[in-house]
C-alpha cells in the first residue's frame, strides 16, 4: 500500500493498463501536454510512445466514434475529456452507438470503451464547467457509470473500466484529484456494481457518491461523536446500481438519506428513494429523503455559490431531523478553514 | 486511371449489380405483404458503387455504412439469407433480430455495422482504421456516406482525424441528390462539389459517374492501391440517383418533390441495364448467359426470402439479453 492522491491512482492505474495490455490507447485534450491532464496522463506518451498515448483535435464527438472503431478493431481506448461539458457534444457517439452496438448487433461485438469525463465545481466554473449528469448516463441502458470517491477506488476502478468489454462511463470529481488515499500497488481491481460501506451503524443509511462521500465521511464522524451511528454507503459505481447493499442496510437502519452531487429533479438519488420505497415500503421507519444540486445551473460568482451545494453540516441536520434529535451542526461548517468554493488550500485555480 | 476491367471482373460486376437490384426489387414486391415490420431504404438505381466495392475489396478489408446498407453489405460480401432474415425479424437475422433492415453486420465478411443516424459509422469507420495502423496490417476501412452525411459535423472531425493521421479510409460518397425529400440545393451551395470539400480538409479525391460500375471499379481500383500503398485518406464522389421513394417500396415521383422528367433522365442510365448492354455489345457476355445469370440469381434469392420467412422469431425473451457483453 502506497499513499497517493486521487490524481496519481488515476495515473498509476493508465500506467498499469498501459503496461499489461498492447491493446489500450489512451487520448484526449492536453493528453500529451504540459499539464498532463491534472497530473493523470502524465508521463505516460514518454513511456509509451505516441501511438498509444495521443492528443486529439477538437473533435469530441468524432473522437468518441473513432473510440468506438478502435475498440471494434480490437483496442481499449481510454478518452478523457477535461470537463464532462464537454463531452456532450459526443452524446450521439455515446448513445446511439458505443452503448446501443452489442445489443442492436444481437450480441455480435463489444465496444471495450471507457470514457473518463471530469466534473468541476467552485471556483467560478459556473454553468458549463460544473455539471455532474450521472443520471443521464446511468439512464442509457448499455453504459456502464462509475464514480469514485476514494484513491483506491479511483485506481481499481478505473482498471475495471479499461479492461471490461462494455463502455464505461468514469466520472471524475476534480476536487477529489488531490485527496490521498491508500492505493495498493499493482493490477489490483475494484469490481463494477459493488457498493462498499464506508462507516457501520444501525440509526439511518446514507448513500452517496464522490464528493458527496467526502462531505458524508465528515458529517457520519460528527455524528457518531453526537452518539448516532450511521451507516454509509459509497456507491462507486451508478450503474449497474449495488441494490442489494442498499435495500439490507436500510432493512437494517429503517431510514434512508440520499446524497447526490447532481441536479435534485430526475436525479440517482430519486431512482434510489424510489426503488427502496418499492422493494422496501415496509422496512422505512420515517420517509426517506434526497440531498442533492437545486435545480439551477451553478453560478460563477462566489457570492452566488456558498449555499449552492450540500456540505457536511446539511447532511447532519437533515439526520437530525429524520431521527428527531436536536443536534447542532454549527461546530462542524466552523472546522473548515478554507473558502467555500475550494475543495482545500491546494486548488487555486484556474480550473 | 485504371484501365477498364478484363471480361471476368466485367462479368463480376454485372452479376453483383444484378442481384444487388433483385434483392432490392424482391423487398420492394413483398413488403407490403406486411411481414418485414421494419423501415428499408432500397438501393435501386445505386447499385454501381456497392458492385465495385464487391470485386475490389479484400475480405479482410473493413466496411461500416449507414440507413441505406442493403447494397453495401451484399457488395461486401454479407450473407445474404441473413440480411433478409433480419429484415424479417427473424432468429436467424443477421442482428438476431434486434437491428433489422438499418442496423445489418456480418463481421466474417468484413462488414462491421450500418446505423441508422446520418453519419453515425463514418468516425466508426475512421476508428477502425486507426486499429489497422497501429497493428501495422495492410486493410482498408471502406465508409460508405451519402451526400446529406457532408452535411453532419462528424464528417469534418473525423476526416479531419484520418488526414491527420494518414489513415487508410475510403470514403465512398454515393450522391444521390436527395437527403430523404429535400435537394442537395436547399443544403449546399450552388456549385459546390464535394470532392473539393474532402479536398481542402486533406484527402486525396477523385469524382465520377456512380451508375458506370466500370468508371466506379476504375476510380476505386486507384484509390486501393495507394491507399495500400500509404496514401492516407482517399473520398470518391460518385454522383447517382435513387429510383424509389427514401424509405419503403415505391416509386414516389408523384409527390412532388422531384420531377418524372429528372427521374426518366437518370433511369435511361440504369446502372444495370447500361453495363449489361455494354457487355454483350463487345461479346462479353451473350443473352444465353444472361438468361443463365438471372436465372441463378433468382434461385438464390428466392432460397434466401424462403429461408427467412421459415425461419423462427427470436424467443420473446432474447429482448432483453445481449445489453452487456460478459458475465
Amino acid at each position: 500500500m502506497a499513499q497517493l492522491t486521487f490524481a496519481a491512482a488515476i495515473n498509476d492505474a493508465l500506467r498499469i493498463a498501459l503496461t499489461i495490455d498492447p491493446r489500450v490507447i489512451c487520448y484526449g485534450l492536453g493528453t500529451d501536454d504540459p499539464k498532463g491532464v491534472f497530473g493523470t496522463t502524465a508521463g505516460l506518451q514518454a513511456q509509451f510512445g505516441a501511438e498509444r498515448v495521443f492528443d486529439m483535435p477538437t473533435a469530441e464527438n468524432a473522437m468518441t466514434g473513432i473510440g468506438v472503431g478502435a475498440a471494434l478493431y480490437g483496442l481499449r481506448p481510454v478518452l478523457t475529456h477535461q470537463r464532462l461539458d464537454f463531452a456532450l457534444l459526443s452524446l450521439d457517439q455515446i448513445v446511439n452507438n458505443a452503448a446501443k452496438w452489442h445489443f442492436m448487433f444481437g450480441g455480435r461485438r463489444a465496444v471495450p470503451l471507457t470514457i473518463r469525463m471530469i466534473m468541476g465545481r467552485g471556483w467560478g466554473q459556473g454553468p458549463t464547467h460544473s455539471q455532474n449528469l450521472q443520471a443521464w448516463f446511468a439512464h442509457i441502458p448499455g453504459l456502464k457509470v462509475v464514480m469514485p470517491a476514494t484513491a483506491g477506488d479511483a485506481k481499481g476502478l478505473l482498471l475495471s473500466a479499461i479492461f471490461d468489454d462494455n463502455p464505461v462511463i468514469f466520472l471524475e470529481h476534480r476536487w477529489l484529484h488531490n485527496l490521498k488515499g491508500e492505493v495498493a500497488e499493482g493490477d489490483v481491481r475494484v469490481p463494477l456494481g459493488r457498493a462498499q460501506r464506508l462507516r457501520r451503524g444501525d440509526a439511518i443509511t446514507i448513500v452517496a457518491m464522490s464528493t458527496m462521500t467526502a462531505e458524508a465521511l465528515h458529517a457520519v464522524d460528527f455524528l457518531a461523536d453526537h452518539g448516532v451511528a450511521a451507516d454509509l454507503i459509497d456507491l462507486r459505481s451508478i450503474r449497474p446500481l449495488d441494490w442489494d447493499m442498499i435495500a439490507a442496510s436500510v432493512k437494517r437502519t429503517g431510514r434512508l438519506l440520499v446524497l447526490d452531487t447532481g441536479s435534485l429533479t430526475g436525479s440517482v438519488a430519486g431512482e434510489i428513494v424510489a426503488g427502496i420505497a418499492e422493494r422496501g415500503w415496509n422496512d422505512l421507519q420515517a420517509a426517506p429523503r434526497r440531498l442533492a444540486v437545486p435545480d439551477f445551473p451553478e453560478a460563477t460568482s462566489p457570492a452566488l455559490t456558498r449555499t449552492y451545494h450540500v456540505r457536511a453540516e446539511q447532511i447532519v441536520d437533515a439526520v437530525a431531523a429524520m431521527l428527531q434529535r436536536p443536534i447542532d451542526s454549527a461546530p462542524l461548517a466552523a472546522r473548515r478553514t478554507h473558502p467555500h468554493d475550494v475543495p482545500g488550500a491546494w486548488f487555486t485555480g484556474p480550473f | 486511371m485504371s484501365a477498364r476491367p478484363d471480361a471476368g471482373v466485367s462479368r463480376d460486376l454485372l452479376y453483383h449489380l444484378k442481384r444487388i437490384r433483385r434483392v432490392e426489387l424482391e423487398i420492394a414486391r413483398r413488403y407490403p405483404e406486411g411481414a418485414m415490420r421494419c423501415p428499408v431504404h432500397l438501393s435501386v438505381g445505386q447499385e454501381a458503387v456497392a458492385a465495385a466495392v464487391a470485386v475490389t475489396l479484400r475480405r479482410e478489408d473493413l466496411a461500416v455504412s449507414g440507413h441505406r446498407a442493403h447494397a453495401h453489405y451484399l457488395g461486401k460480401g454479407g450473407d445474404l439469407t441473413a440480411m433478409i432474415a433480419e429484415i424479417y425479424g427473424k432468429a436467424t437475422g443477421c442482428s438476431g433480430g434486434k437491428g433489422g433492415s438499418m442496423h445489418l453486420i456480418d463481421e466474417a465478411a468484413g462488414f462491421m455495422g450500418s446505423t441508422a443516424i446520418v453519419g453515425g459509422t463514418i468516425p466508426v469507420g475512421v476508428g477502425l482504421a486507426l486499429g489497422m495502423k497501429q497493428t501495422g496490417t495492410d486493410q482498408i476501412s471502406c465508409i460508405f456516406l451519402g451526400d446529406g452525411a457532408i452535411e453532419a459535423g462528424v464528417f469534418y472531425e473525423s476526416l479531419n482525424f484520418a488526414v491527420l493521421k494518414r489513415l487508410p479510409v475510403l470514403f465512398v460518397c454515393e450522391n444521390n441528390l436527395y437527403s430523404v425529400y429535400t435537394p442537395l440545393a436547399k443544403r449546399q451551395p450552388a456549385g459546390r462539389c464535394i470532392a473539393d470539400v474532402a479536398a481542402a480538409i486533406g484527402a486525396r479525391t477523385a469524382s465520377g459517374d456512380g451508375n458506370d460500375v466500370e468508371q466506379v471499379w476504375s476510380l476505386m481500383t486507384d484509390a486501393v492501391a495507394a491507399l495500400r500503398a500509404g496514401s492516407g485518406p482517399w473520398f470518391l464522389e460518385l454522383a447517382t440517383y435513387r429510383w424509389l421513394e427514401h424509405c419503403g417500396p415505391f416509386y414516389d415521383n408523384d409527390i412532388g418533390y422531384r420531377s418524372e422528367a429528372e427521374f426518366r433522365a437518370w433511369q435511361a442510365r440504369d446502372p444495370v441495364a447500361c453495363h449489361q448492354a455494354r457487355l454483350i455489345e463487345r461479346g462479353v457476355i451473350d443473352a444465353a448467359m444472361v438468361a443463365r445469370l438471372d436465372a441463378d440469381i433468382d434461385g438464390e434469392v428466392a432460397q434466401a426470402f424462403a429461408a427467412a420467412e421459415a425461419a423462427p422469431f427470436p424467443e420473446p425473451g432474447a429482448a432483453f439479453t445481449d445489453l452487456y457483453a460478459g458475465p
